[in-house]
C-alpha cells in the first residue's frame, strides 16, 4: 500500500496527543491506521455517512459556482483585499496536472501568476507540498484565494451550520489547525517567490447559514494554531530515524498475521487517552492495552493529576487501602483519607447538621 | 482602536524612562481632564506606576472641583487607594463606601481624620473622592450619577460587573493591567462568546468593542521591573504593548554577605543574585500538587535567602537595604501549595514571608520572590496552569530576582499537550497564549539552571 | 472530579461495576416525565430523520421523515410532534397555586408583594444525551422565527400552525437546561453519571448503552463487558447491536440500510406522480405504503433500543431517594415555566436570536448563584458530597469536646459562646473565616478563632441564639456533638440589580436597537431579533 500522506485525520491525531511516540511513527512513515486497526482486530468505527458526504459535495459546488463569485464575494467582505470583485470575472487557473508533484508544480506557478496580475484569483483544490520531518507531505485545501493586494487567503469550506453568526466551536477549532498546516505550506511557496507574498494568518471560513444553503463566512485567526503547529511539526522525527529505533525486519504490513503485527505496534510505545477515540484510528487497539496495564489514564487525563508516581489503577488501590506506598507521600495519604471519607459517607456517614 | 504610538527611540542610549513616563501621565491626565471622549483607558504593566497614576488622577480632578467615585475590585485594593489618597493629601475629603459585614474596612483607615467610612452611600453626598469595590456600587441605586470615575484594575472586572455599574458615571477612566489574570465565571458563558457584551468577558473588552474611538494610553516603563527580567516578561506577555524597565542593570544589586555552601539552593540564589533569574531543577518525577521536595526546596531557598544576609542596593535608597523576610514572596498556583510551603517553612522557623497564589499576588511587590512553578511535576498541562496570567503574576512580582523550583520535564510536557482547543467565531484571540508564553519563559530559565540534588 | 470520585471510578474499573457517586438522587424527576429520543440525517443541520416520543414507556409514538430533504414532509413531522409535545405542555399550564413575587411597582418603581399564580407542577422533558440537548435548541431555534399562514399570508412555505408556538417552548426548555441544577429538560447520560461512577472516562460516559451496562450489572457479572459489548458489537451485516442513542445515526446504518431505503421510498413516489390511471396508482400507492413502513421500521429499530434505555435509567434513578433540596430547585423550574406560560399568554414575541447585554447579565448571573446554590444543596443533602467537600478542606466534620460562654463587648453584651471541636479533617482555616452549620435547616454562622496546642480547633458562634442575654435552648452545640461544618454558605446572595434593557449604559453599546430605532422602509415593523429566517425553493429546513 502507498504510504498515506498527512490528511486532516492525521492532524487531528496529532493535535490530541502530540507525545504519543505510536501515533508520531505510523503517520511519520505513512502506515494507513486504518487498514491496521482493522487488521488488529480493533477497527476504528470512524466511518461517513454518504448523506453528509453529499450534503458537504453540494454546498462546497454551490459555494464555488460561477466562477466563484459567491466565495470572492464573501472573502472581500471579511477580509478586504482590494476592490469588491466583479461577478464572473475572476480568474479561475486551470491546475489539473499528473500527480502530486505535477499539480504542486501547477499550484506553485499559478500562485505566481496570480501574484503578479494583482486580480482576484481562486485557486480551486490548489496542492501544497509541505515539508515535513523530511519529507514532502501533500495538502489540499478546499481553496485558496490571491486577492489584488496580492496576499493569499486560505479558504475552508464545511458543512456545519454558522447559526446566528456562531457555530461548534469544537469543528471551529480543528478547521482552524487544518488550516494553519495550509498556511504553513503556502508560506514556504511564498519564500521561493520574489517578492515574497504575504499569507494572511486569518482563514476564511465558510458554513451555510441557520438552517439553508446558503453561504456565510467568517475570518479566523490561526495564529495560535500556526505558532504550535509550526512547533510540533519542527520536533517530528525523521521517518529514517524512526525506522531505526525499530528492531530489524519491523514490519506494519497489513497483509500479516494479526499477532505479528500486534507484536511489531506494541513494541512502540503509545500514551493512550480516551481524547484519541475521537481522533486516531488506533485508539481501540490502544485503549484495550491500556485497560489490560491498568493505566490511570485510560480513565481521563485528568485522573492522574491527583495520583503523582501512582501510574495505574492496582497501584493507586493498593495506596488507598493501605497496602502499598509511602504515607508521607502527599498522593498515598490524599488517597487513604479519600478512602476512609468515601466508606464512612456510604456507610451512613456525617449528615450536616 | 486609537492607540497612542509606542514612544520609545530608535536609539535605546538615548531613552529617558522619567521623561517617558512623565509625557505618558500627561497625555492621560489631558484626556482624563479635558478630552473629549467619554472614556480613556491605561494598559498599565506590572509595577509602572498605575497606583500613582490613579491617585495622581483622583487629586487632579479633586483639585479641578470634580468630584468622582473610584471603583476597586476587591477591599485591599479600595482600602490602599485610601490611604494613598490621604498619604498624598490628608485634607482631601475622602468616602469610603463598605459593606455591611463585620469588619468591613482596614481599622489603619480610622485614624484618618478627613476619611468618612459608611454602608450608605447618602452619608457620603458631597465628598470629593467617594471610593468602593464594584461590587458594592453594583448595588448603588437612585443617586445622581457621578461626572467622572475611575475603574481601576478594570482588566480584572467582569463586564457584567461594570454594566451594574455604569449608570453612576458619565465618564470613566479605566486603568488595568492585561496582563495579568482574567476574570472568569462558574457557570455556562459559551453562548455569547463573540458578543461585543459577553457578561463573562473583561469590562475593557467590552467598553472598546462598544467605543472603538476611545483614547488608549500605555505606562511605558517598569520601575518595580529589574533590567533582566523587563525585556524577557515584555516580550512573552506584552508583545504588542512593550515596556522598559526604568532602571539599567547597574542600577540594581543584590548581595550576600555569607557566601554559598554549594548547596543547591545557594547556587540558584547566587546565579539569581548574578543575572535576576534562577531555575532550581529537580529531577523529572510526578508528583502531587504539593509535591513535598519541591515544597521543600521553595522553603530551602527562602531560608537561605534570609540565613545569608542579603542586601538589596537599588535607585530607591543610597545604602544597601537588607533583604528582610517582608521584602521576600513565595507564589504558587494553588492554595493547597501555598500551605504546604507555609508549613515547610515554618518547620524551618521562618515566619512573616509572603506565601500565596498568583490569584493574591496580583499587585504585590517584593524584592526577590521563589516561584514553585504551576506545572512542576505535573503528568498534563491544563487551561488553568497553563493560563498567561497566571505564569505573568508570578514572574512579575520582584524588583530584583525572580527563582523557580521547578521538576524537570515542563518543556516535554508542554510539547506533548494536546492541541484541541475550541475556537469561537468573533472572539478576538488572546495573545500571547499560555503555551506559547511558557515555552519563552523556561527557555530563558534554561540559562540559569541549577540542578539540584 | 475530587478525588473521591475518582476512587470510585478506580473501584468501578476492578470491580466492573458502577459505584455510587451519590447517596440521593440530586434531581427532581417528574411522575410523567415525556421521553423524547430523535434521530436527525448526517449533515443537514437539524434536519429530523425521526423521534420516538411519548409518557408511555410501552407505547411510544413513532415519528418519521421518509425523505429528510422534504420540507413538506419535515413540516408534518413537525407538526405532528407540536401535536404531541404542546398539549402535554399545556396540561400543566391550568394547575396553578397561589405565591408572591416582588416586583417592581409600575407607578413607584418601588419593590412591592404581588400576589401570582405559579403552576403546582411543571413538564419535564428526558433526552438520552447531552448532543439531544444541543438538538432540542436547535430544533427551537429553527422553528421559533416560522411563520404560519395565519400569521403572514404572504409568508412562503408557511409553518404548520402550532410549529412556531413549539420552536418557543423547546428554546425556553433548552435555554433553562443551561442552569445548574434545573431539571426541565435532561439528558439521562448526565443524569446517571451524576450519581454513579464507571471504569470508564467521561468521555466514553456520554454512550448511554455503555454507562447504562456499568450501571445495570448484576452482581458477579462484568458490567465492562457489558459496556464494551453495547460500545462495539456488531451483527453480522455490521450493524451496531446497540445503536447509538443519536440524534446522530451510525455511518454504516446510512449507508447500508437508510440511504437504500429513501431511495426505494424516493423511487416509489417519483412511480406515484407519473401514474397513468387510478388502478395503476393504487398498486403504487401500496409500494410507497411499503417503502414508507420500512423506513419507519429503520428508524424503530434505531430508537426503540435508546427509548428503552432511557426508561431503565429513570428506573436505576428511583432506586435512590429524592435529596431534600430538589424540591426547592424544582419551585425555581416551576416558576421558570409558568413565566413562560404567562409571557407565551401574553403574546410576546419568541425570544430574540441573540440575547441583549442585560440579558445576558442576568442570566449568568442566575446561573452562577444557581451553581453555587446546587453546590452547597448536594453537599448539605448528601454525605457522599459533603465528603468531597471535607477532603478538599472546604467542610469539616468533629465533635464538640468544650462550649465555654462568652461575650460581645459592647454596651449591650451578645452571647458570643466558643466551642472547641475535634477533628480528623483540614479545613482551610484562616483566621477569621466564617463556618457555617445547618441548624433546623438555617445556616448558623461561626468564626474560626484558633487551633489549641493539641491540634482542636476553636470556633465563636455567633447567631440564631435568640433575643436574650442567655442562647435559647439547643442553640449552641454541646460537648459530644457531631457536628459538620462548611466553609461555603448556605444560601446565595442576590448579585447587584442591572439597569433595564432600555437603560443599557454607553460602555455596553447604550439601549439594543428595535424597530423604532431602525425603520425598515416600506416593511412592518418588526422587530430585529425577531424576523423570519431567509428561505430558498430548495429542500431546506
Amino acid at each position: 500500500m502507498p504510504p498515506q500522506s498527512l490528511d486532516a485525520r492525521a492532524l487531528a491525531a496529532l493535535a490530541a496527543n502530540p507525545g504519543c511516540g505510536r501515533r508520531a511513527l505510523l503517520d511519520g512513515a505513512g502506515v494507513p491506521k486504518a487498514a491496521l486497526a482493522q487488521a488488529l482486530g480493533s477497527p476504528s468505527g470512524f466511518g461517513q455517512s454518504q448523506f453528509a458526504f453529499m450534503r458537504g459535495h453540494a454546498f462546497e459546488a454551490r459555494v464555488k459556482a460561477d466562477g466563484g463569485t459567491e466565495l470572492l464575494r464573501l472573502t472581500h467582505a471579511c477580509l478586504g483585499g482590494g476592490p469588491e470583485p466583479e461577478p464572473g470575472a475572476a480568474s479561475v487557473p486551470d491546475l489539473t496536472a499528473a500527480g502530486p508533484e505535477g499539480r504542486a508544480a501547477r499550484t506553485e506557478l499559478a500562485l505566481d501568476e496570480a501574484s503578479a496580475a494583482r486580480t482576484w484569483t481562486l485557486l480551486d483544490h490548489p496542492m501544497l507540498a509541505l515539508d515535513v520531518a523530511g519529507t514532502p507531505a501533500f495538502l489540499e485545501p478546499d481553496a485558496v484565494v490571491v486577492a489584488p493586494d496580492g496576499t493569499w487567503t486560505v479558504v475552508e469550506i464545511k458543512s456545519f451550520p454558522m447559526i446566528d453568526g456562531s457555530a461548534d466551536a469544537a469543528k471551529v477549532g480543528a478547521a482552524a489547525r487544518q488550516s494553519a498546516v495550509y498556511v504553513l505550506a503556502l508560506e514556504q511557496v511564498a519564500r521561493r517567490l520574489d517578492p515574497a507574498p504575504e499569507v494572511r494568518h486569518r482563514a476564511l471560513l465558510v458554513c451555510p447559514k441557520d438552517f439553508s444553503n446558503l453561504p456565510t463566512a467568517s475570518a479566523v485567526d490561526v495564529r495560535k494554531q500556526l505558532a504550535v503547529t509550526r512547533r510540533q511539526l519542527s520536533r517530528l522525527t525523521r521517518v529514517e530515524d524512526i525506522a531505526a529505533t525499530l528492531a530489524p525486519g519491523t514490519t506494519f504490513d497489513v497483509t500479516r498475521p494479526a499477532a505479528e503485527l500486534a507484536a511489531a505496534v506494541d513494541a512502540v510505545p503509545a500514551t493512550y487517552a480516551p481524547e484519541c477515540l475521537a481522533a486516531c484510528e488506533l485508539a481501540f487497539h490502544c485503549r484495550d492495552r491500556a485497560r489490560a496495564a491498568g493505566e490511570l489514564t485510560s480513565l481521563g487525563r485528568s485522573l492522574r493529576a491527583d495520583l503523582g508516581t501512582l501510574a495505574t489503577i492496582d497501584e493507586a488501590l493498593a495506596a488507598a487501602r493501605g497496602e502499598a506506598g509511602d504515607p508521607d507521600d502527599p498522593a498515598v495519604s490524599a488517597l487513604r483519607r479519600a478512602g476512609a471519607l468515601r466508606a464512612e459517607a456510604l456507610a451512613g456517614g456525617v449528615r450536616c447538621p | 482602536m486609537n492607540p497612542v504610538p509606542f514612544p520609545f527611540p530608535a536609539n535605546p542610549a538615548s531613552f529617558d524612562p522619567g521623561a517617558e513616563a512623565t509625557r505618558a501621565t500627561d497625555a492621560i491626565l489631558r484626556d482624563t481632564l479635558d478630552g473629549a471622549h467619554r472614556g480613556v483607558v491605561v494598559d498599565s504593566p506590572p509595577g509602572a506606576g498605575k497606583s500613582t497614576l490613579v491617585v495622581r488622577a483622583a487629586l487632579e480632578l479633586a483639585a479641578a472641583g470634580r468630584p468622582l467615585m473610584v471603583v476597586a475590585q476587591t477591599n485591599a485594593q479600595v482600602d490602599d487607594l485610601v490611604l494613598r489618597l490621604a498619604e498624598k493629601n490628608s485634607d482631601l475629603p475622602v468616602g469610603r463606601l463598605h459593606s455591611s459585614d463585620p469588619d468591613p474596612y482596614d481599622k489603619a483607615l480610622d485614624a484618618l481624620p478627613n476619611v468618612r467610612k459608611s454602608a450608605k452611600v447618602g452619608d457620603l453626598s458631597g465628598l470629593d473622592v467617594v471610593v468602593s469595590t464594584a461590587a458594592k456600587w453594583g448595588h448603588v441605586k437612585d443617586v445622581e450619577p457621578w461626572r467622572h470615575a475611575i475603574v481601576d484594575e478594570a482588566y480584572q472586572m467582569r463586564s457584567d460587573a461594570l454594566l451594574a455599574v455604569a449608570g453612576l458615571f458619565e465618564r470613566a477612566l479605566f486603568v488595568g493591567d492585561p496582563g495579568q489574570l482574567d476574570p472568569f465565571a462558574i457557570a455556562e458563558a459559551e453562548q455569547w462568546a463573540g458578543l461585543a457584551y459577553d457578561p463573562s468577558a473583561s469590562a475593557v473588552t467590552t467598553l472598546l468593542a462598544h467605543n472603538p474611538g476611545l483614547p488608549q494610553h500605555r505606562l511605558p516603563v517598569s520601575w518595580r521591573l529589574p533590567a533582566s527580567a523587563a525585556p524577557l516578561v515584555s516580550d512573552a506577555f506584552y508583545p504588542f504593548t512593550p515596556f522598559r524597565s526604568g532602571t539599567e542593570h547597574a542600577d540594581r544589586a543584590l548581595d550576600f554577605a555569607v557566601p554559598s555552601d554549594g548547596s543547591g539552593p545557594d547556587r540558584v540564589i547566587d546565579e539569581a543574585a548574578l543575572s535576576g533569574w534562577g531555575l532550581l531543577e529537580l529531577p523529572a518525577r510526578h508528583t502531587p500538587r504539593t509535591d513535598p521536595e519541591a515544597v521543600r526546596a521553595v522553603a530551602l531557598v527562602v531560608r537561605r535567602l534570609l540565613d545569608r544576609g542579603g542586601a538589596a542596593t537599588s535607585e530607591r535608597a543610597p545604602e544597601p537595604v537588607p533583604l528582610t523576610a517582608d521584602r521576600i514572596a513565595v507564589g504558587t498556583a494553588h492554595r493547597d501549595q501555598a500551605a504546604a510551603v507555609r508549613g515547610a517553612l515554618a518547620a524551618l522557623g521562618v515566619v512573616d514571608v509572603t506565601v500565596d497564589t498568583a490569584n493574591r499576588l496580583q499587585g504585590r511587590e517584593f524584592d526577590v520572590t521563589v516561584v514553585l512553578h504551576p506545572l512542576s511535576g505535573r503528568p498534563d498541562a491544563t487551561a488553568f496552569h497553563l493560563e498567561t496570567g497566571r505564569l505573568c503574576v508570578l514572574a512579575s512580582r520582584h524588583r530584583h530576582a525572580c527563582i523557580v523550583v521547578c521538576r524537570a520535564g515542563v518543556d516535554t510536557l508542554l510539547d506533548d499537550h494536546p492541541s484541541t482547543e475550541p475556537v469561537q467565531l468573533g472572539v478576538t484571540v488572546k495573545f500571547p497564549d499560555g503555551w506559547e508564553a511558557n515555552h519563552a519563559i523556561l527557555s530563558r530559565l534554561a540559562h540559569h539552571r541549577i540542578p539540584w540534588p | 472530579m475530587s478525588l473521591i470520585d475518582n476512587l470510585a471510578r478506580l473501584d468501578a474499573a476492578t470491580t466492573g461495576r458502577a459505584q455510587p457517586r451519590a447517596t440521593v438522587r440530586h434531581r427532581h424527576l417528574s411522575q410523567r416525565p415525556l421521553v423524547f429520543v430523535p434521530l436527525i440525517t448526517a449533515g443537514e443541520a437539524g434536519a429530523p430523520l425521526g423521534a420516538l416520543i411519548g409518557t408511555e414507556r410501552t407505547s411510544p409514538r413513532l415519528l418519521t421523515v421518509a425523505q429528510p430533504r422534504d420540507r413538506d414532509l419535515r413540516f408534518a413531522f413537525l407538526s405532528r410532534l407540536a401535536e404531541i409535545l404542546l398539549p402535554y405542555v399545556e396540561s400543566y399550564a391550568d394547575d396553578v397555586e397561589p405565591a408572591e413575587r416582588t416586583e417592581a411597582d409600575p407607578e413607584t418603581g418601588k419593590r412591592v408583594k404581588v400576589e401570582v399564580e405559579l403552576c403546582a407542577d411543571a413538564p419535564q422533558l428526558i433526552v438520552p444525551s447531552r448532543t439531544g440537548i444541543e438538538f432540542v435548541r436547535l430544533l427551537g431555534r429553527s422553528m421559533r422565527f416560522r411563520r404560519t399562514a395565519e400569521q403572514d399570508p404572504d409568508a412562503p412555505y408557511p409553518a404548520p400552525p402550532r410549529v412556531p408556538l413549539l420552536g418557543r417552548w423547546l428554546t425556553h426548555y433548552g435555554e433553562r437546561s443551561r442552569v445548574p441544577g434545573s431539571s426541565l429538560l435532561l439528558a439521562m447520560t448526565d443524569l446517571l453519571s451524576r450519581h454513579w461512577a464507571t471504569g470508564q472516562s467521561s468521555l466514553e460516559e456520554q454512550h448511554l448503552g455503555a454507562l447504562l451496562a456499568w450501571i445495570e450489572a448484576p452482581e458477579g457479572t462484568s458490567g465492562a463487558d457489558a459496556a464494551l459489548r453495547a460500545e462495539l458489537a456488531r451483527d453480522a451485516d455490521g450493524q451496531l447491536l446497540c445503536p447509538p442513542a443519536g440524534p446522530a445515526t451510525d455511518p454504516a446504518f446510512d449507508n447500508q440500510l437508510l440511504a437504500p431505503a429513501i431511495e426505494r421510498h424516493d423511487r416509489a413516489r417519483t412511480a406515484l406522480a407519473a401514474a397513468a390511471d387510478g388502478v395503476e396508482a393504487d398498486a403504487l400507492l401500496a409500494s410507497l405504503g411499503a417503502a414508507e413502513r420500512e423506513i419507519d421500521a429503520l428508524v424503530a429499530s434505531r430508537t426503540r433500543p435508546t427509548w428503552d434505555a432511557v426508561w431503565r435509567g429513570l428506573d436505576a434513578l428511583c432506586t435512590l431517594p429524592e435529596a431534600p433540596h430538589t424540591v426547592d430547585r424544582w419551585r425555581g423550574d416551576r416558576w421558570s415555566f409558568t413565566g413562560h406560560r404567562d409571557r407565551v399568554a401574553a403574546g410576546e414575541p419568541p425570544q430574540p436570536r441573540v440575547d441583549d447585554a442585560v440579558t445576558a447579565a442576568n442570566k449568568l448571573a442566575t446561573r452562577e448563584r444557581e451553581q453555587a446554590r446546587l453546590d452547597a444543596q448536594e453537599a448539605l443533602d448528601d454525605p457522599l458530597v459533603m465528603a468531597g467537600r471535607r477532603l478538599a478542606g472546604e467542610a469539616f466534620a468533629g465533635e464538640v469536646t468544650d462550649v465555654v460562654m462568652a461575650y460581645s463587648e459592647g454596651r449591650a453584651p451578645r452571647p458570643r459562646p466558643l466551642v472547641t471541636v475535634r477533628t480528623p479533617d483540614r479545613p482551610q482555616l484562616d483566621e477569621g473565616v466564617k463556618a457555617y452549620r445547618s441548624l433546623a435547616g438555617k445556616p448558623q454562622s461561626f468564626q474560626f478563632v484558633t487551633h489549641t496546642p493539641d491540634g482542636a480547633l476553636v470556633l465563636r458562634l455567633l447567631d440564631k441564639m435568640g433575643r436574650g442575654k442567655e442562647p435559647e435552648p439547643g442553640s449552641v452545640p454541646e460537648v459530644g456533638d457531631h457536628v459538620c461544618w462548611t466553609l461555603f454558605e448556605h444560601e446565595q446572595r442576590g448579585g447587584p440589580r442591572l439597569p433595564d434593557p432600555e437603560d443599557t449604559p454607553w460602555t455596553h453599546g447604550g439601549p439594543p436597537e428595535t424597530a423604532a430605532t431602525t425603520p425598515a422602509v416600506g416593511t412592518p415593523p418588526a422587530p430585529v431579533g425577531d424576523r423570519p429566517d431567509p428561505v430558498t425553493a430548495e429542500d431546506i429546513l
